[in-house]
This record gives structure tokens, sequence and C-alpha cells, in this order.
């Protein structure tokens, strides 16, 4: 038998995790140390892994085991193209915020070790979402993710920090609600077929499903990852969240988490229901198309900058569900590549931005004024961080958000019309919160502000390094995700349109 | 109007791009643009320890890359005249599905003649601007911005793909943001700075539509292939495709009605608006239109609204120039305006690329010479840019006063300076086509001679006005330097045309125009032209030079210029129409979202009494209930699966 890879990869953080919490509390470095080796670790053993990755191969590093007959649940594991690039943004992203995050526990609810210990445990509990080839077992993690961000959330963060905790958990189990209803449908259907039940994924694709069957389950799939992504109108539990949690935990919870959404909507509404998604596409594009434009508008509106991000958040996720409703290659790989890029670029703006916000003990915009002149590097940072956001090319971000433009395009001229005016926003919501807070005369209250310190220096470098990498050279990522779009628009029946004028050689493709 | 919609026959089909792989400096394609931009790199990343070098490493690269584009151009000039056209795969940027997007380079007589100007122009602003900036704490960072615009806008001439030019398009953008707002501690030139990347924005819009269109009708956006495909496209494709390019093009260009952006972008260092503002940047819209000639050809009626918006904005700019008591706005409105001829010209197709190329060039030189000038005076005047507080210069500063007046010359079109050849050539193809767009182009060259010899007037001219305290001096050698080239430049930029050198020189690419149709002869309408521009000189000289100026602006003055000072009430329409409308939506979507939205969840519409009652009863520590919830939430699951199987 080979490597078990994934296993390997989910049990580290979490066993990390344990052992962390289980240090002496007076631990004092220790257990960040600690928490940090263990991400750096898992980091490497998934680049170790992604080395061993054939490109092309279809869904790889496969564990089965069975773990619940009656049910026909497994213990599956495996990735392909999306989950192997989900899987590396969150081990990416894990060591980044831990070191970003420093300091953030000490006058915390609970100890520093808890912290440390719920962060590592998300991260596990994330790489098993992403790599989980069976729908039941996808599901006992989806919902199982939510137990350590609650306690981040509600543990550690603004005076709020209990509500909002309580409103995600809430969103989140009403989703997750519906999703159960659905879960427990499939498993009706699959029941019912000749070869018994089961939650396999290779196994599901190929089940007939009746048309309204189909439809139902599609439906109720779909609202738990719309509430998770978020898109309008199920999005008011993310500002909340996102301005009281740390910044470190905002990170897992936008950059990682909030992606399960969206990576849910391909792995298993494209996956599992390919015409019921065709049958909801005009619905879930507009959707889609009023998130891009209602959460920019909103954002614009916001004088709380982890609110206004969490805004941001909801205009580019509608990006990503309006390129995997296009339903042509340009639009899907570009979502997914922009999956991961929103992953990089909201990170570096909330990580920044949280080291703004605890310099001056306020998240209000209005509170900052004039800050570039005293601390010329953070402000520096924070303008590469919001340029990612607005999509300068040149940084990861354009590439996708313009594969997801042509995409829509390609769709219908309409649609990239509509959505269009997005970037136009974007540079307002990002320009506007640059210059109310770094430029113009230092106010009082900023003056003698600190600049970073070499430890918040270092957590920003990779992000930054990655997002300027990938802006000119996505191929390694691209070619990855490209086989993965193939695929999965083989499955659900649809050919790229030909471009109107077939040029000399290429014609009658 | 339909006398402009131009027959296509003409020049026949616009050339196909047919590129060739170069060999020696013609292979070091790409170490033009990356000279610059390791010099960014360098100086950013850099941080204060290169402070004390960083102004020379700046200034070297960017020389050095006009170095390496005038042995381009000497490559170039060495092959035969119909494979002057050298492109150069840098990478594959990235790819999905059947469209793959290389990072390539093209050169070819027409973006090389923008490599020369932009390294050239760049380098002699490089140099002046050591001495202008000396005493800003932040020159070294000045210069990490002033080299990554320079690299950009290469990569967009330099562009073989409409992604390659979006790269450079939004990168000049962010180093113009960068730049207008260098002394951004001031509010004024931080908000001038956020309003010229958003007004940008708004072009871009077009550009991304434009690469969408291109690409769901040719199935690639590369230059070389869409112009071996684009005489099989349809009218009506081709007619979007290029009104989405002018829309972007009327962004980065500042033409009407993107054009409110440029007058605040005055905010910027000089030496920034000379660079950018005036000789580079701004003509990439002129750029777009003359590179995308295989779209425009096909596309009469996007080539009619070219002309049309060129017409408007080189009136526009000119009014707003002739009110304006700024010295650095009055040079901003003339250049909106002298944009605004080259856009005529580029919309009248054949007839008038080249001379489009031509004016876009002189104008490089002269009125970077000008705005160096006006630098040098406001460094003479202690950063004073009111020309009501000048007068009588040209005794202090005669080197400048001199140079300055070799721009002036030129752009009012004096025989023999550079801009008599350049404009003289627009109007005549102007008349060629439309007698609208020539009348147009004829009262601008009036009003353009009135409003830089009111300029002249008014600063170097007539009885000092400045305060005894300021004492005006003559710039240094770093300064003069360039000054000198780029008036020389101004005054001899005509042999450009001299036995019609550049006209042939760009026949590869926008294609052959036969012998000029005209009413009259062509000596006529150059004499006309001249009377025209003594007509405006003399008006000026009437109104400003024979009469002391006030210190204070007057306001017992016309309509006309009340309208505009204030800018033609360009920013009024922007904020009436836009602003306060976008601000009412944003606040009422705010209240929607709270009270709407999220109400009816806060309220409790989930249907479990509310969230504050679970509020109060987790603060009371009830944190473990979730446990209880997680765990009945298991049972129920199992339960439900149990009945199913039963069942």
């Amino acid at each position: 038998m080979s490597f078990p890879w994934l296993t390997v990869a989910l049990l580290l953080p979490l066993v990390g995790g344990a052992v962390v919490a289980l240090l002496p509390r007076a631990g004092g470095q220790l257990p960040k140390m600690v928490a940090l080796g263990v991400s750096v670790a898992t980091l490497v053993l998934v680049v170790a892994m992604t080395t061993q990755y054939d490109v092309g191969g279809g869904m790889q590093f496969v564990e089965e085991h069975v773990w619940i007959e009656a049910f026909g649940a497994y213990y599956a594991l495996g990735v392909d193209g999306l989950g192997l690039a989900m899987v590396l943004l969150t081990v990416i992203l894990s060591p980044v915020v831990i070191l970003a995050s420093w300091d953030d526990a000490d006058e915390g609810r609970w100890s520093t070790n808890a912290f440390f210990g719920w962060m590592l445990a998300l991260e596990g509990l994330a790489i098993g979402v992403f790599a989980a080839t069976d729908v039941f077992l996808f599901y006992v993690l989806f919902e199982a993710t939510l137990i350590p961000i609650y306690f981040l959330i509600g543990g550690f963060g603004g005076p709020e920090r209990a509500h909002a905790a309580l409103k995600f958990l809430i969103y989140s189990l009403f989703g997750g609600l519906i999703m159960l209803a659905a879960v427990i449908g499939l498993y009706a259907v699959s029941a019912g077929s000749d070869g018994g039940p089961t939650y396999l994924l290779r196994e599901l694709s190929g089940l007939p499903i009746e048309q309204n069957t189909g439809r139902w389950l599609f439906v109720g799939f779909f609202i738990a990852f719309a509430v998770k992504a978020p898109m309008f109108p199920v999005h008011t539990w993310l500002p909340d969240a996102t301005s009281q949690g740390t910044p470190g935990t905002s990170v897992l919870l936008v950059s990682i988490l909030d992606k399960i959404g969206t990576f849910g909507m391909l792995r298993f509404c494209l996956g599992l229901f390919p015409e019921a998604s065709r049958w909801a596409t005009p619905v879930v594009l507009a959707l889609a198309a009023v998130s891009v434009l209602y959460g920019a508008l909103l954002a614009i509106g916001q004088n709380n900058i982890p609110r206004l991000i969490a805004y941001t958040s909801i205009s580019h996720f509608g990006f990503i569900v309006l390129g995997i409703f296009v339903f042509n290659s340009q639009g899907q790989a570009g979502s997914i590549l922009y999956m991961f890029n929103h992953g990089l670029s909201t990170a570096a703006l909330f990580l920044v931005t949280g080291f703004l916000i605890k310099r001056r003990g306020s998240q209000l915009i209005s509170d900052f004024g004039g800050v570039e002149k005293v601390a010329p590097v953070l402000a520096g940072l924070m303008l590469v961080a919001g340029l990612s956001s607005l999509s300068l090319p040149g940084l990861a971000p354009f590439v996708s958000e313009l594969l997801v433009m042509v995409g829509a395009f390609v769709y219908s001229p309409l649609l990239a019309a509509v959505v269009v005016p997005g970037v136009v926003l974007a540079a307002l919501y990002i320009l506007l919160m640059y210059q109310r807070t770094m430029t113009g005369p230092t106010a009082p209250a900023v003056e003698g502000m600190a600049d970073l310190k070499v430890r918040e220096v270092s957590a920003l470098a990779p992000l930054v390094l990655l997002i300027v990498l990938l802006g000119f050279y996505p191929t390694p990522l691209l070619d990855v995700i490209n086989p993965s779009v193939a695929d999965t628009l083989s499955y659900v029946g649809v050919t790229d349109p030909a471009p109107a004028v077939a040029g000399g050689t290429e014609a009658g493709q | 109007m339909s006398n402009l919609l131009l027959p296509l026959a003409e020049g026949g089909a616009p050339p196909v791009i047919e590129p060739v792989a170069g060999d020696g400096v013609l292979g070091l394609l790409w170490l033009i643009i990356l000279l610059p931009l390791a010099g960014a790199a360098i100086l950013l990343v850099g941080g204060r320890r290169t402070d004390a070098f960083g102004h020379l490493v700046g200034t070297a690269t960017t020389a050095g890359s006009f170095v390496l584009g005038v042995l381009a151009f000497l490559g170039l000039n060495g092959m035969e005249e119909g494979e002057r056209t050298v492109s150069q795969t840098v990478f594959t940027w990235f790819s999905a599905g059947d469209w793959t997007v290389e990072l390539s380079l093209l050169l070819d007589p027409l973006s090389v003649l923008f490599v020369l100007l932009i390294t050239g122009v760049g380098s002699l602003i490089h140099l002046y601007s050591i001495g202008y900036m000396e005493h800003d704490v932040r020159r070294r960072r000045f210069f990490g911005y002033l080299n990554l615009f320079v690299a950009a806008m290469l990569m967009l001439v330099m562009a073989g793909d409409y992604l390659g030019v979006f790269l450079g398009w939004e990168g000049v953008g962010l180093a113009s943001y960068l730049l207008i707002g260098f002394w951004q501690h001031k509010t004024s030139a931080a908000v001038a700075a956020k309003k010229a990347f958003v007004v940008n924005r708004v072009g871009d819009m077009g550009l991304v539509l434009a690469v969408g269109l291109l690409f769901a009708t040719f199935g690639t956006t590369s230059f070389a292939e869409i112009s071996m495909m684009s005489a099989e496209a349809s009218q009506g494709v081709m007619t979007a495709v290029g009104l989405l390019l002018l829309l972007a093009a009327c962004g980065k260009s500042a033409q009407v009605p993107l054009q409110s952006w440029l007058l605040d972008a005055m905010e910027g260092p000089t030496p920034v608006s000379a660079l950018i503002h005036a000789a580079t940047m701004v003509t990439a819209g002129v750029y777009l239109v003359v590179r995308s000639n295989f779209i425009f050809e096909y596309a009469p009626s996007a080539q009619t609204t070219v002309v049309v918006v060129g017409c408007v904005t080189l009136l526009w700019g000119a009014v707003i120039g002739c009110a304006k008591d700024d010295i650095k706005k009055v040079l901003a409105g003339s250049t909106m305006s002298q944009i605004g001829y080259m856009m005529l010209a580029a919309g009248l197709g054949v007839v008038g690329y080249a001379f489009a190329i031509f004016h876009l060039i002189t104008h490089g030189f002269f009125k970077a010479q000008m705005f160096l000038g006006a630098g040098s005076v406001m460094h003479a005047m202690d950063d004073d840019v009111d020309m009501r507080h000048y007068g009588a210069l040209r005794k202090v500063m005669p080197i400048t006063t001199i140079t300055f007046l070799a721009g002036y010359l030129a752009i009012i079109g004096v025989f023999p300076f550079a801009g008599f050849w350049s404009k003289d050539k627009i109007i005549e193809a102007a008349f060629e086509v439309s007698y609208v767009a020539g009348a147009a182009a004829l009262i601008g060259a009036a009003v353009t001679a009135f409003y830089m010899t009111r300029l002249m007037l008014m600063t170097f001219v007539g009885k000092k006005r400045w305060d005894d305290k300021v004492h005006p001096h003559e710039s240094p050698l770093t300064m003069t330097i360039p000054l000198i080239v780029l008036g020389l430049a101004a005054a001899f930029g005509g042999v450009l045309i001299l036995g019609e050198w550049i006209v042939h020189w760009l026949e590869p690419v926008v294609g052959v125009h036969g012998e000029p149709e005209l009413f009259v002869p062509v000596w006529v309408l150059t004499g006309i032209v001249t009377l025209t521009v003594i007509l405006g000189i003399a008006v000026a000289y009437l109104l400003f030079g024979r009469e002391d100026i006030p210190r204070e602006q007057p306001q017992d003055v016309s309509e006309i210029t009340r309208a505009a000072r204030a800018d033609l009430y360009g920013d009024l329409v922007n904020e009436e129409i836009f602003m306060r409308p976008g601000q009412s939506l944003v606040g009422g979507l705010a209240t929607f979202d709270k009270t709407v939205v999220d109400g009816a969840v806060e309220r409790g519409s989930l249907g479990m009494g509310g969230l504050s009652d679970f509020s109060r009863r987790l603060q009371n520590g009830f944190v473990r209930s979730y446990a209880a919830g997680l765990l009945a939430g298991a049972v129920v699951l199992v339960l439900a699966i149990a009945l199913v199987t039963v069942a």
C-alpha cells in the first residue's frame, strides 16, 4: 500500500493541536513555537506530496476504507486539481497565520494554548474537508470545522464576539441542517439502486437520479454552500464574524473555510447533480452578479476595516460562483484560481490591517489618517495587499478575475457587462480606505505609531511573494487546475463554444 | 457627417502583423523592459539603504534602455522594409481551455518610435529630477516609482497581445497613482491620485470587455493572430470592439467624457507631469487606436466616434487652458487638447495614423519641455504656480525663457518649429475627410495660440509681480540641460517629416495613403492656418500684453470664463450624475443590509426565539451546550437514516 499522504496531512495538525492544548499553560513561547513547527511540518509534507502529483492523472493519493457499512459510508480521501489547490492554500496560510497571530491570544478569554490548538485543529479538519471523496465523511468534517472556528471567535476577539460567534454558528447549522437533509436523501437514492447504499463520490456520480429528486437534493447542498461562501442574501454573519474575531481567525474563516462553499459547489453540486446545476444556472448567476455589486457597494460604505474586507470578499465570492456556473473552461479555471488567489490576497489584507488596528486600538477608518508618514512599510504592504484585492495586473488575482470575466462574456455578453462595474467599485473601496487611513496629515492619535516588526514583515513576505509570482506565472497552478476543469465540464456535458471566427488552421475544431 | 464614414477600400486591408524572431539586440527585447524594472525593484525593496545612490540607479537603468532602444531601432532600420516586425515570447503567462496567453513582445516601426520617446524623454526627465527633487527626503522612492512607470509604459507599447497591453496599461496607471499622490501628506494630492485611478478604471472596463469580445470572436487576443483574421469578423463586432477600446483610450488619454482627472493630476511633482501626464502615458490611448488599426479599419462608425471625441476634446481642453491662472493647469488643458488632435488624426484612419504618431512625438518633445520649464519657474518661485504672481521672469531666467520659447513656438505651430509640421498635417488630413473636423482643428489652432501667448506674457514678459520675499534664479545644470535638449528637439523635431520619412517608416504598420486631395492647394491651407495662429497671438497680446496683469483673479468675468475656470463643469457633472447618487445608493444599501437583510435574521426569523436569548444564555457560560447540540444532531441523523433504511 502506498503512503497515506492525506491521512498523515490531516492527522499531523490535529494531533499537533492536541499536543499544543495539553502543553503547560505557563509555557511562554513554547506552545507558539510548537504550533508553528507543526504547521510548517504539514506544509513540507504537503509540498512533498505535491511533487508526487501527476498532472492530469485525475483523483490521486486515494485512500478508501469502509467506515459505516450500513450507510455505505467510507473513510475515503483523494485530491484532484481542485482539491490539491485548496489543500495547498490551507497549508500555506496556516503557518503564516500562526506567525502573524503570535501575541493575539495573550489577552484572550482562554489560554494561548487553546488558541493555537484550535487553529491547528482547524487546519487538519480543513484538509480533510478538501480531500474527502465520500459525501458522508465530507458532511461530518464540514460540520466539525464549526467547532474550532466557534471557539476561536467566541474566545479570542472583540467585545461582541459571543454574539458574532453564535450568529455564525446558527447560520452554519441552518445551512448544515439543510445539507443533512440532502445527504440523507442521497442515501435514500443510492440505497435504492442496484449497488446498495454508498456515499462514495465516484460511485454516486454514475448513479441515475430522477430529475425532480436531483433538483431537490441540489438545492439542499447549494443552500448550505451559499451560506458558507457566503452569497447574497445569506451573508450577514460574515461582517460580524470578521469584526469580532482576531485577524488570524478572520483569515482562517474567509480565506480557507469559506472556500468550502465554492469548493462544494464544484465538487458536489456539479459533481453529483449536473442536470440540476444547469437547471439552476439562471438563478445562481443572478445571485452571483448581485453579490459582486452588492458586496462592493457595501464595502464602499463601511467605516469599519474588517467589515469592509468582509464585504469585499462577498463581492469576490460572487465572481467565483459566477465563474463556476458559466460552464466554460475560462470561467471555471478562473474560479478555482480565484479561490486560491483570493485566499492569499485577503489573508494579506486582513493581517496587515490587523497590525494597523492593533497599534491604534480601533477598527474605524475615521480614527486613522496619515499613517504612511509614520509607518511607511506598513503602508506599502497594505497598498500591495489592496492592489491585489482590486485585481491589478501583475498581481495574482488579476489573472483569475480576468478569466472569470472572459468566461462570463463567452456565456453572455450582457452578464459580463452587468458585473464589469465591479472593477471600478473595487478601486473605490480599496483606494478610499487607503486614502483615509494612510494619506493626508498625520492624525494626532497615530503620531509615534511604530512601523512593522520583523516578525510581522516575515509573516506577510511569503504572501506578497506568492501574489507577485502567481501574478506573472500562474502556470504551475493552472496546469493542475485545467485538467480538473476539463473533467468537470465533460462530466456535466458541455463543451466550450468555438470562436465566432474560426481561424485558419484551427477551423473545424 | 456621412462624409466621415470612410470607405474601406482606400489603402486596401490593413497590413497583417507577421513577426519574425529577432537576433542580436532584437533578441533582447525583454532587457529593454527589465532594466528599469530592476531599477524599480532595487529602489523600492532596498529601502533606505539605497537612499544615497538611488537616483543614479534610476537614471542609469533608464538611459541603458534608451541605448538598447537606439540599437534596436538601428537593427530594424537595417532590415527589409516589409520585414521590420520582430517578436519574442518571454513565457506563457496563462492558459485555460483553448486560450493561451503568451507574454510576448513585439517591436515594429510603430512601437520602436514609442520605445525611443519613452526612454529618451524618460532619461532626460530622470536627469532633471535629480536636481528638482534634491531636497525631498523621499527622492529615492520617487525614482523607484519613475522607473516602475518607464518599465510599465515600455510593456504597454511593446506587448504583442492585448493582455500584455493591459498589464502595462494598469501598470502605468499604478505609477501615475503613486506619483500624483507622491506628496500624499497633502489631502488634495491623495484625492487627485485616487480620482485618476478610479476614472481610469472606468475606461478599463472597456478593455476588459474588449478582451472578452475578442476572445469570443477570434479565440485569441494576440495582435498577429487577430490581424490575420480581422477581415472575417462582422462589422458589428468590430464596431463594438472599437468603441470599447475607445472607452479605455478616453480614460487613459483624458478625452471627454473621462477627462476630469488630468487637471487634478497636476498635484504630482512637475517632472511627473512632464513625463507621464504630457509626453507618454496620456498618449497611450492614441497608441491603442493606431495599434488596433486592424480593428478600426473594419469599424467605420467606431472611427467616426473617435474623430468626434478628438474634436470635442481638442476644443474642450483649449477652452480650459484659456482661463486658468495655474501654469501647470494651462499646460494640462493644453495636453488634453493636443491629444484631442492626435485622436482626431487616429480616427481618420490611414489618412491620419502616421500624423497622429508624428504629432504625438513632437508633442512629447515640446510639452515635456514646457512642463519642465514650468517646473524650473516653480523652483525659482518657491513652488508658486499662480502666473499672476510671475511676470518679467525672462530677466532672471534666461535659459528657461529661451527654451520655453522654443516649446511655445512649437506648440502654436510657427514655421519651422516641430509643431508647425505635425499640427498642419493633422489639419490637412481632417479637411481631407470632413469640413467639420477640419474646422474644429483650425479653431483649436487659434485658441492654442491664444492661451499659450497668454501664458508666455503672464510668465516671462511684463512687469514683475512677485513678492520681495521671493528671489527667482536660474535652475542648476541638471535641470537646464534637459531643458536645452528638449528645446532643441521642439525646434527641430519637424525633420522627421523630411522626405515624408515618418510616413514611409510607419507604412508597413498602418498602410499606404495616396496623394492627399484637398479643396484648396496645400500652401493655401497652410497660409490659412498661419493666419489663424497670428489672430490668436494678436488677441492675446491685446488683452494681456499691453496692460498690467492684476495680482488677484478678476471676478467680473463672462460666463464662458467662469465655466472654463470650473473645467467646463466636468467635475460638477460627475458629482451630480455619479457621485451623489452613488453615495445615496451606498448609504441606502447599508441601511437595507442592516435592517432588512440582517434584521430578518437578528429578529429571530430563524424560529428560535431570537438570537438575544441565545446570546444571553451563552454569556452565562453554557458554551458546552453546543457539544450537546452536536450530539443531538448526530442522534437525529442516525435515527433518520435508520428510519429510511427500515422503510
